[in-house]
C-alpha cells in the first residue's frame, strides 16, 4: 500500500510489537502525532512534562517489559531534551528507541529554527543512530533499529527523520517480526576448561551483573549456586536477578556494598562473573581487586572481556545458554569452610549496623517492603537513598528494580517510576527518591496525576545533597561547599498542587499511617521522610581503594 | 613502523557520518591514532580505513573489539608489518638556489621521487614509500629549508598468499 513517512513509522512500531510510546509534541513531529491521532486505538501514547521524564519513562518501560521502550521528541530542544535519557540508557544497556523529528531536508545545515545535529550529538551515546534521508528506506530502519536496540547487549537507537521524509509517500508492506536468537559461540572445551577451574576452587563467588536480568538467567545463577555451594554477590544492576531470600544471597558488592559481599568477593579464590562490567565502583583498586581470585567473565559484549578487569578466562555469549553447558557439566560440590567464613561475615555485618536517628533510612524502606509484593515495580533516583535501598530492599523477582546504575541520573526516578507504571500494568509502584533528585525532575508529578498513576513516592529528605555531602565529610574537611539546601520547599503542598496527595512523617508511626492511605489510594501519594542530614552510607569504600580500606562507622 | 604502533585495515560502510563514528570512538575510548586513510573500494558500498594505532597489546584488542561493535564496521583485519605492503605519500615544497638545485634533485632520484612542480626559488616533490623511508628524506632536506609539507596517512594491503602463514581475521 501507499504511505506517508508518518504512516510507516506508526505501521512499523506497531508491527514491532510497541503499544505504548512516550513524548511530547512539537513542530517537526506534527504530522507523527497527527498520524498518533489518528491510530490512538491501536497505539497508546503518554505525554510528559518533559523530554527527559519522556525518555527515562521509555527507557523504564523497557527494563519492565523486557522490549524496547520508545520516546519520541521534536527537533532542536526536543531532541538536546533526550540526551541524558539516552546516555542512561547506554550505560545501563536498556533497548530504548528515540524517535526525533528533524527540519526538512533543504533546511538541514542551515541553522534553521529548531535545527540541532542531534545523530551527531548522540553518535557517542547511541549503539547506533540514522538520519533517514529517503522516505523507502524509513521501515527498514525502523526494523533495523528494533534489531540492534534489542539484540545481544542491547542499547539505544536513534532514528531522525527530517519533516519532508515525514509527508513523502513511499511503497509500505509490514513483514513479520525476526526474532532474536539467542548467541553463544562458547566451545565444549571452553566449558570443560571452565567448568575444571570450578572444581578447584575452594572458595568461589558468584558475581551477578545486570546481564543475567537481560538474558533471564537468574534461575541458572541460583542453580549454579547449589551446584557448587557458592555465595552470590551482585553489582547494583543485577541486584534483582536472583531472590534475596535465597540462601546463597550475599547483595550487592562494591564501594556501598553489603560487608559480607563485599568481604566474600575480595577473599575468594574464583569470581564467576556473570554480565558484569566492573565499573570502578564496583571493583575499588582493580589490582587489589583480583590479588587472590581468578576471574571467569562470562558476557555477550566480547569488548567487556579484559577491558577492565583482565580475566582469566572468557566465554562470549548469553549467560542463560553459556550456564546451562556450563551446569551441565559440573558435578555437585560443597564447601563447607567457605560457607561457614561467609556465615561469620554475615554476623559481622550485623555487628556493623548501627543506627543513632529517630528514623534510620532502613526503616523506612524495611517498612514498605512490608507493603509491597514480589511483583511491585521499584524505582529509585540517585545518592544515598539509591544506595540504602540496593543495600536493604529485599528483590525477589528480576525487571522490579529501576535505578540509574552507569550513568548516575538525577532525576531519573520520576520518568522511571512512571514508565515502569505502565509497564507493570498500572500495578502500584515505589519510588524512593531524595529531596535533591526528587526536585530535578518533580515536574513530572503532572503526567502522574494526569493517568492516575498509582504512584508511592517516599522522599528521603535529609534537606541536603546527601552523598556529596558524606564525601565532603569524609574527603574535604566538612567544608559543605554548596550541599546545604535548607529550601523552604514544601512537598506536601507541591504534590496537592500538582492534585496529588502529600503526607510529611517525622517518625516511623507516622510512615505507617501515611502508607496505609499510600497503599489504598488510586493516585500519586507522596510521603515527605525527615531523616538526619548526617546520616551516611555505610558501609563505604573510599574510591580506588580495597576491603582493607572499608569504613564501617 | 614505531614501538607499539600496529595496522588496522577496516572494512565500513560507504555512507556519511561513518568517519565521525570511528574517529570519535578513537577520542571517547582515549585510544590514540596516529593516522586514518579512508576511501571508497572497488565496491561502492564500501569504503576502506588503514588505520596505524599506537598502544600495548591490550589496548590494541579493546580497539578492535570496540570497532567490531559498531554497526557500520563489517570487518577489521590487523596486520602485521612483515605481512603488509605500506604506503606513505609526501608532497613536500623545498626552498631552492642555484647552488643546492643539484644536490636536491639528486637526493629526490635516491629515494626514487619525483620532481612535479619547478620554480626559481622552490621545488614541489612528491616521494611515496614506508614512513622510516620518508621520514629519513625530510630529515636529509630540511638543511636545504623546507617551505611547506603534506603528508598522506598509510595504505595497506596484506600480501598476498605465499607470504600467508596464519590467519589475522
Amino acid at each position: 500500500m501507499k504511505a506517508t513517512g508518518t504512516k510507516v513509522i506508526i505501521e512499523t512500531l506497531i508491527e514491532q510489537g510497541c503499544d505504548t510510546v512516550f513524548g511530547y509534541p512539537g513542530g517537526a513531529v506534527l504530522n507523527i502525532y497527527d498520524e498518533l491521532y489518528k491510530n490512538s486505538s491501536r497505539i497508546r501514547h503518554i505525554i510528559s512534562a518533559h523530554e527527559q521524564g519522556a525518555a527515562h519513562a521509555a527507557d523504564a518501560y523497557a527494563r519492565v517489559t523486557g522490549k524496547a521502550g520508545v520516546v519520541i521528541a521534536t527537533s532542536g530542544p526536543g531532541a538536546t531534551n533526550l540526551v541524558t535519557g539516552i546516555a542512561n540508557a547506554y550505560l545501563d544497556s536498556s533497548p530504548l528507541i528515540a524517535i526525533t523529528g528533524n527540519v526538512a531536508l533543504p533546511l538541514l545545515g542551515k541553522d534553521s529554527f529548531q535545527e540541532v545535529d542531534i545523530t551527531g550529538i548522540t553518535m557517542p551515546i547511541t549503539k547506533h543512530n540514522y538520519i533517514v534521508k529517503d522516505v523507502n528506506e524509513l521501515a527498514d530502519v525502523i526494523r533495523e533499529a528494533f534489531m540492534i536496540a534489542q539484540s545481544g547487549r542491547p542499547g539505544p537507537v536513534l532514528i531522525d527523520v527530517p519533516k519532508d521524509v515525514q509527508t513523502a509517500v513511499c511503497e509500505f508492506e509490514s513483514k513479520k517480526v525476526q526474532k532474536n536468537s539467542r548467541q553463544c559461540s562458547v566451545t565444549d572445551k571452553q566449558i570443560e576448561q571452565v567448568a575444571r577451574l570450578i572444581l578447584e576452587a575452594e572458595r568461589p563467588y558468584i558475581y551477578c551483573g545486570g546481564g543475567v536480568v537481560i538474558s533471564q538467567a537468574g534461575e541458572e545463577i541460583a542453580k549454579l549456586a547449589e551446584k557448587i555451594d557458592s555465595p552470590i554477590g551482585f553489582s547494583m544492576m543485577g541486584l534483582s536477578a536472583v531472590s534475596a531470600d535465597n540462601p546463597y544471597w550475599l547483595g550487592m558488592t562494591g564501594m556501598h556494598g553489603r560487608y559480607a559481599s563485599t568481604k566474600a568477593n575480595s577473599e575468594a579464590d574464583l569470581i564467576i562473573a556473570a554480565g558484569v562490567r566492573f565499573s570502578d565502583r564496583a571493583t575499588g583498586n582493580k589490582s587489589r581487586y583480583t590479588q587472590n581470585a581468578k576471574v571467569i567473565h562470562i558476557d555477550i559484549d566480547p569488548a567487556e572481556i579484559d577491558k577492565n578487569i583482565s580475566a582469566y578466562f572468557g566465554l562470549i555469549g548469553d549467560i542463560k545458554s553459556v550456564l546451562t553447558l556450563l551446569l551441565a557439566k559440573l558435578e555437585k560440590q560443597t564447601h563447607t569452610q567457605w560457607m561457614d567464613k561467609i556465615q561469620q561475615m554475615r554476623i559481622q555485618e550485623g555487628i556493623h549496623f548501627v543506627k543513632d536517628g529517630v528514623m534510620h533510612p532502613k526503616d523506612i524502606i524495611e517498612k514498605v517492603m512490608e507493603y509491597t509484593n514480589a511483583d511491585t515495580v521499584v524505582a529509585t533516583d540517585v545518592g544515598q537513598h539509591q544506595m540504602w535501598v540496593a543495600q536493604y530492599y529485599k528483590f525477589k523477582k528480576p525487571r522490579t528494580y529501576l535505578t540509574s546504575g552507569g550513568l548516575g541520573t538525577m532525576g531519573f526516578g520520576m520518568g522511571a517510576a512512571i514508565g515502569g507504571c505502565f509497564a507493570s500494568g498500572c500495578k502500584k509502584t515505589v519510588l524512593f527518591t531524595g529531596d535533591g533528585s526528587f526536585g530535578m525532575n518533580l515536574n513530572e508529578m503532572a503526567t502522574a496525576v494526569t493517568n492516575n498513576l498509582p504512584l508511592v513516592i517516599i522522599i528521603f529528605n535529609n534537606g541536603v545533597l546527601g552523598m556529596v555531602r558524606q564525601w565532603q565529610n569524609t574527603f574535604y574537611d566538612q567544608r559543605y561547599s554548596q550541599t546545604t539546601l535548607n529550601r523552604k520547599t514544601d512537598f506536601v503542598k507541591i504534590a496537592e498542587a500538582f492534585g496529588a496527595t502529600g503526607y510529611r512523617v517525622m517518625d516511623i508511626k507516622m510512615l505507617k499511617e501515611a502508607l496505609d492511605e499510600a497503599f489504598k489510594a488510586q493516585g500519586p501519594v507522596v510521603i515527605d521522610c525527615s531523616i538526619s542530614k548526617d546520616e551516611k552510607v555505610l558501609p563505604m569504600i573510599p574510591p580506588g581503594g580495597s576491603i582493607d580500606n572499608i569504613i564501617t562507622r | 613502523m614505531k614501538k607499539g604502533q600496529f595496522i588496522l585495515s577496516v572494512l565500513v560502510s560507504n555512507h556519511a557520518g561513518v568517519l565521525t563514528r570511528i574517529s570519535g570512538l578513537f577520542s571517547r575510548r582515549n585510544f590514540n591514532i596516529d593516522s586514518l586513510n579512508v576511501a571508497v573500494t572497488e565496491d561502492p558500498s564500501f569504503s576502506r580505513m588503514t588505520i596505524i594505532a599506537r598502544g600495548d597489546e591490550a589496548v590494541q584488542e579493546q580497539i578492535e573489539k570496540q570497532l567490531a561493535k559498531l554497526h557500520d564496521v563489517k570487518k577489521i583485519e590487523l596486520l602485521r608489518p612483515e605481512k603488509t605492503v605500506l604506503r606513505e605519500h609526501l608532497l613536500l615544497k623545498i626552498k631552492v638556489t642555484k647552488k643546492t638545485r643539484g644536490e636536491i634533485v639528486e637526493s629526490v632520484n635516491i629515494f626514487r621521487g619525483r620532481v612535479v612542480d619547478f620554480n626559481l626559488d622552490s621545488l614541489t616533490v612528491e616521494v611515496t614509500g614506508e614512513s622510516d623511508k620518508l621520514d629519513a628524506f625530510i630529515k636529509f632536506v630540511s638543511q636545504f629549508g623546507i617551505l611547506e609539507m603534506c603528508r598522506a596517512g598509510a595504505l595497506a594491503v596484506k600480501r598476498g598468499t605465499m607470504a600467508d602463514d596464519t590467519d589475522y581475521e
